[in-house]
């Protein structure tokens, strides 16, 4: 161990392994960072979301909830809040508006904040507690329509109430959005004082609870068996689908990238050490002479690079936690709340993968460095290391597999990338090897090879090098690859996720419009200058049977099933199906047939396969249909979706409504006010809010996904050095003998040029390539985006190839020119 | 005492075939060789005669198609090649052409690698010792490529004598260096070989310097022909 450390001293001074430890740093701290971060980011996630909640758990009851379920969340040392909701009308002076009237405790919302504003069009910020007793928060649309100014009296059944504060942000905003009229908040203990709440009232009743996650399920447990009919439960999960959607994704973007990070990383360490076995095969050869034994060698390098690896993983981390921690104190004002901190794992994380990336990349080839002949020091071409680098390095792959795939969480996704890279591999280097040949025996290349002593000799070097540059330009084609992945194809990946919630999604619904009504609605829209919206028509049908099957709500344990099957469906009609569905199983309805297209997710919760029966009571009559299809829905389009859809020969009987989702700018609140006035059976919901939450959310996992990117980035480009500076020795070598015989400055930096002009076109093309191939495939198969190829990605791909090349050898002329050829020569012999 | 244990080093019957495309290459037939404690044994021939196939073989850094290697009384291709460099780190010193000097370490640290390899405490003060006998005691903390081909190759004599072998094997020192330098590089071989009482055995097309060893051995077309 002592010599080891001493060897490690004496190639550390040389710079024999500094590149190779900057590659093992940047690797465990890449993986250290992005798993710290992600580690803090998930949690940051799952609590954040529960600030869509407004607490961790929401019990919702249509009745008063007993005494013994809110002492129980008291009692389990969790917080507890508590809001009524009911629909009333508020009033001031002549003007009367419906309002969606939220009476909460002092202490709510638990998660969240509501943000609230002194005046409108004011600068908003987070309320820290409820409105006082005697005063109500109100939308700025509920002002506007009743020209309330602040400070004004409002009337709220028997009491009158001062208007406190302008209300721009409600956590709970769109967990329902047909209950949603314009939001007015107010004090818990004011609603007796309005006697609104009367036996019979259409009333929610809302507790709130929030603690540790563990005493928060044992509690949602305990309350879940003790429900009564018309009481529920949401959680996250069974709450806000599409907030939990956005989640998952995030959470695969940083699998992912973490995926990208450890493999590019292993990459340049095989990189760095193949570099470092060649350039010790003369000293293992001599040493071998002096009687080193096979075992001292190979002893002495693996204990040189275990030293080295426990530095370096140690250093990695500590840069990888440092590198985290001002990534969470950035995103910390983005995120708006402070990040959870980090455990311990994702050291002891990053330190495993250091050391398999260790031993999986650089101990292979130390191995064939104790093989080396001692004739070696007599005759130097004996005893080059084997090239078959695959079979050499099956072992690391196979580990860092392991290793990725328990990393990323996700064997599909694991297999997908690690399948993928290993495949690239192959491709790569043997496109590379056929296309540097092709390009050195192309016609064009033997006439500009006939005027130009440089160029023919650059060329032909490419013949002379096949392999050695085949196997350099997949590897820089990788390193590329990835670096075009995580710009590029990125970018387009984020756009493509931006669009799944974009900025102009819907804001508002339209419901309960008459079927005689939709023409002259539709007339409203144009006439002010608003998108006409698409109005699709809603039939209400409770389910009935199943396959003949009588279906009432005990046939089911879960409590989303009992909630569905409990109320009412929203049935659509159409002949085709929605832009934003996918139908993911069957196909869809000829016209007219006696059949139904469902959405997957509810099918999988009742049960529901493809040739079921299914049997609604729509308007006192029974409507049976055979399920054909199944759909998959955008839950964060924010447009309208349907679980069940029919064809509307089955359907269009029925009495119906029609609701459209659509997008409102700001500025057309009177429009919409006037739009209520005028068909006043419409009930117009503002789901703006619920939007801008949405959106925000979407927008600050695409921020920290951004930041973890620059990791993988990082690890690309060493990629691409580790790449370059592989062939340096030989080509230095090269050039020496070249000036020796002769050759001007001008004809042995013209052949490199050369060469390096067609390895880059070939990396480029090949990046290009794999970049928009790999893209293409995450996209449809991981993140289930539509995403376009992005046309800038091929430009950019073979210019970046050939300018990282050009660059290269420009700066490796000028190593070449500066140094003494006899020099040069006499170290390399 | 018989002859096989008063020799040092003893070659009989060697014989080293090769492949060349797909004909048998013979670089060395039927080669017998006895070197005795103290001799220095020149083996000089044209390029290409064997020369250095023949040092190589004799030190078992190659394996030979036929015959066998005596070297400080142990059958060299009887014993595995750990078994082979093990004998070499205890007996065997090498000087070659090119030196082999680890352009990583520093003239003092190649001299302390052989020793530090033996698993010698006193490496470094044993090192300093002999490159101050070689002239370069203040040259210990030099690169190889801050030093003369002259001075490089003196490191390399160092380096060979700090494990006080039995056998030095030389393939071409000079071969690298202009006269001047080969000449004060030979001058030192032969000083310190005298002092150590190490048996030399040198492979050269220097008639000069084969002129200086006690006997020579001459080979051609990998026969021994004198």
């Amino acid at each position: 161990m002592r010599q080891a450390l001493r060897m490690l001293a004496r190639d550390w001074r040389a710079g024999e392994v500094r590149v190779l430890a900057a590659a093992l740093v940047v690797a465990v701290a890449s993986i250290t960072s992005v798993a710290f971060f992600a580690d803090r980011v998930s949690r940051a996630l799952v609590r954040d979301a529960h600030q869509l909640l407004g607490a961790d758990l929401v019990l919702v009851s249509d009745h008063r909830w007993k005494r013994e379920m809110a002492d129980e969340i008291a009692r389990r040392g969790l917080q507890r809040a508590e809001a009524v909701n009911f629909i009333s009308m508020a009033r001031a002076g002549e003007s009367s508006l419906l309002a969606g009237v939220k009476a909460v405790s002092q202490n709510y919302p638990l998660r969240g904040r509501l943000r609230i504003a002194p005046a409108p069009n004011a600068p908003d910020a987070p309320a820290q507690q409820g409105p006082a007793r005697g005063t109500v928060w109100l939308e700025e649309r509920l002002v506007t329509a009743l020209g309330l100014p602040m400070g004004a009296s409002l009337r709220l059944g028997t009491a009158e109430f001062k208007v406190a504060a302008i209300l721009t942000l409600e956590p709970e905003r769109g967990t329902n959005f047909f209950n949603i009229a314009p939001r007015l908040v107010m004090h818990q203990d004011d609603v007796p004082a309005t006697g609104l709440v009367q036996t019979g009232s259409r009333v929610w009743f809302y507790l709130y609870a929030a603690g540790e996650p563990a005493a928060v399920a044992a509690f949602d447990a305990w309350a879940r068996a003790r429900l009564e009919r018309g009481q529920r439960v949401d959680n996250l999960e069974s709450g806000r689908p599409e907030v939990r959607a956005s989640i998952d994704r995030a959470q695969r973007f940083l699998g992912l990238t973490a995926l990208l990070a450890a493999i590019l990383a292993g990459v340049a360490i095989a990189l760095g050490t193949r570099r470092y076995v060649e350039r010790h095969l003369d000293g293992c050869a001599v040493m071998r002479c002096f009687g080193a034994t096979q075992r001292q060698l190979l002893s002495l390098y693996a204990a040189e690079f275990l030293l080295l690896g426990l530095a370096a993983c140690a250093l990695g981390c500590a840069i990888g936690y440092a590198a985290q921690n001002a990534i969470g104190a950035a995103l910390g004002t983005m995120l708006r709340a402070a990040l959870p901190p980090a455990s311990p794992l994702p050291a002891l994380q990053g330190i495993l993968v250091g050391v398999v990336l260790l031993l999986g990349f650089a101990l292979p080839p130390l191995v064939q460095l104790k093989n080396v002949p001692a004739v070696r020091v007599i005759r130097r071409e004996a005893g080059a290391p084997s090239t078959s680098a695959l079979a050499v390095y099956a072992a690391g792959i196979a580990a860092l597999g392991g290793l990725l795939v328990w990393q990323a969480g996700d064997v599909k996704l694991g297999l997908t990338v690690i399948g993928g890279f290993g495949a690239a591999v192959l491709v790569f280097a043997a496109v590379a090897w056929a296309a540097l040949r092709l390009v050195s025996a192309a016609p064009v290349a033997r006439r500009l090879g006939a005027r130009s002593l440089a160029l023919r000799y650059g060329l032909a070097n490419l013949r002379r090098h096949a392999k050695g540059n085949a196997v350099q330009v997949a590897s820089l084609a990788l390193g590329l690859t990835a670096v075009l992945l995580l710009t590029f194809t990125r970018n387009d990946l984020v756009d493509a996720w931006r669009r799944s919630a974009p900025p102009d999604a819907p804001n508002r619904f339209l419901l309960g419009v008459q079927p005689e009504q939709a023409a002259e609605v539709s007339r409203f829209f144009a006439a002010r200058g608003i998108a006409a919206p698409e109005l699709s028509p809603m039939v209400r049908g409770r389910l009935i049977a199943v396959n003949g099957k009588p279906v009432t709500e005990a046939d089911f344990g879960e409590e989303r099933a009992k909630r569905l099957v409990e109320r009412e469906f929203n049935l659509s009609y159409a002949e085709r199906p929605p832009a934003h569905n996918q139908i993911v199983a069957g196909s869809w309805f000829a016209p007219g047939a006696r059949e139904l297209s469902v959405e997957e997710g509810i099918a999988g919760t009742l049960g529901w396969k493809l040739g079921d029966e299914l049997e609604f009571a729509v308007g006192g009559q029974r409507l049976g249909a055979r399920v054909t299809s199944l759909r998959k829905l955008r839950w964060d389009s924010m447009k309208i979706n349907f679980f069940v859809i029919a064809p509307s020969a089955l359907l269009a009987d029925f009495p119906a409504s029609f609701v459209s989702a659509f997008r409102a700018e700001d500025g057309q609140e009177a429009a919409l006010n006037e739009l209520i006035k005028r068909f006043p059976n419409l009930t117009l919901v503002d789901v703006g809010a619920a939007v801008k939450q949405a959106q925000g959310v979407i927008d600050q996992l695409i921020n920290a996904v951004q930041f973890v990117f620059l990791f993988a980035l990082g690890a690309g480009l060493l990629v691409l050095y580790s790449a370059l500076v592989a062939t340096e020795d030989e080509r230095r070598r090269e050039a020496a003998v070249m000036r020796v015989y002769g050759a001007s400055r001008g004809q042995v930096t013209g052949s490199q040029r050369a060469e390096f002009l067609a390895m880059g076109l070939v990396a480029g093309v090949l990046a290009t390539l794999g970049a928009a191939l790999i893209g293409q495939l995450l996209a449809r198969r991981v993140f289930e985006l539509d995403l376009p190829p992005s046309p800038g990605l091929w430009i950019a791909g073979p210019i970046a190839g050939v300018a990282l090349l050009s660059l290269n050898a420009w700066l490796s002329a000028r190593k070449v020119l500066s140094a003494s050829p006899a020099l040069t020569l006499r170290d390399s012999v | 005492m018989n002859r096989q244990t008063s020799n040092v080093l003893a070659a009989r019957g060697i014989g080293k075939t090769v492949k060349s495309g797909d004909r048998d290459l013979v670089i060395l037939r039927d080669i017998g060789l006895e070197v005795m404690p103290g001799e220095a044994v020149a083996i000089v021939g044209a390029s290409g005669s064997g020369k250095s196939t023949l040092l190589a073989l004799l030190a078992g850094l190659d394996t030979p198609s036929t015959g066998s290697v005596e070297l400080d009384g142990a059958s060299l291709f009887e014993l595995d090649e750990d078994a082979r460099a093990e004998l070499r780190g205890r007996a065997v010193g090498f000087v070659f052409q090119t030196f082999q000097l680890l352009p990583s370490l520093t003239a003092l640290e190649n001299v302390m690698l052989p020793l530090e390899l033996a698993g010698r405490d006193d490496a470094e003060a044993a090192a300093r010792e002999i490159l101050a006998r070689v002239g370069l005691a203040e040259r210990t903390h030099h690169y190889p490529k801050h030093l003369s081909g002259g001075e490089q190759q003196r490191v390399a004599l160092a380096r060979a004598f700090a494990v006080r072998p039995k056998l030095l094997l030389a393939d071409e020192p000079t071969g690298s260096l202009d006269a001047e330098a080969g000449d004060a590089v030979i001058a030192l071989l032969f000083q310190m070989n005298r002092e150590a009482g190490t048996t030399l055995v040198l492979v050269t097309h220097d008639e000069h310097l084969a002129q200086r060893c006690t006997r020579i051995v001459r080979l051609a077309a990998g026969r021994i022909v004198a």
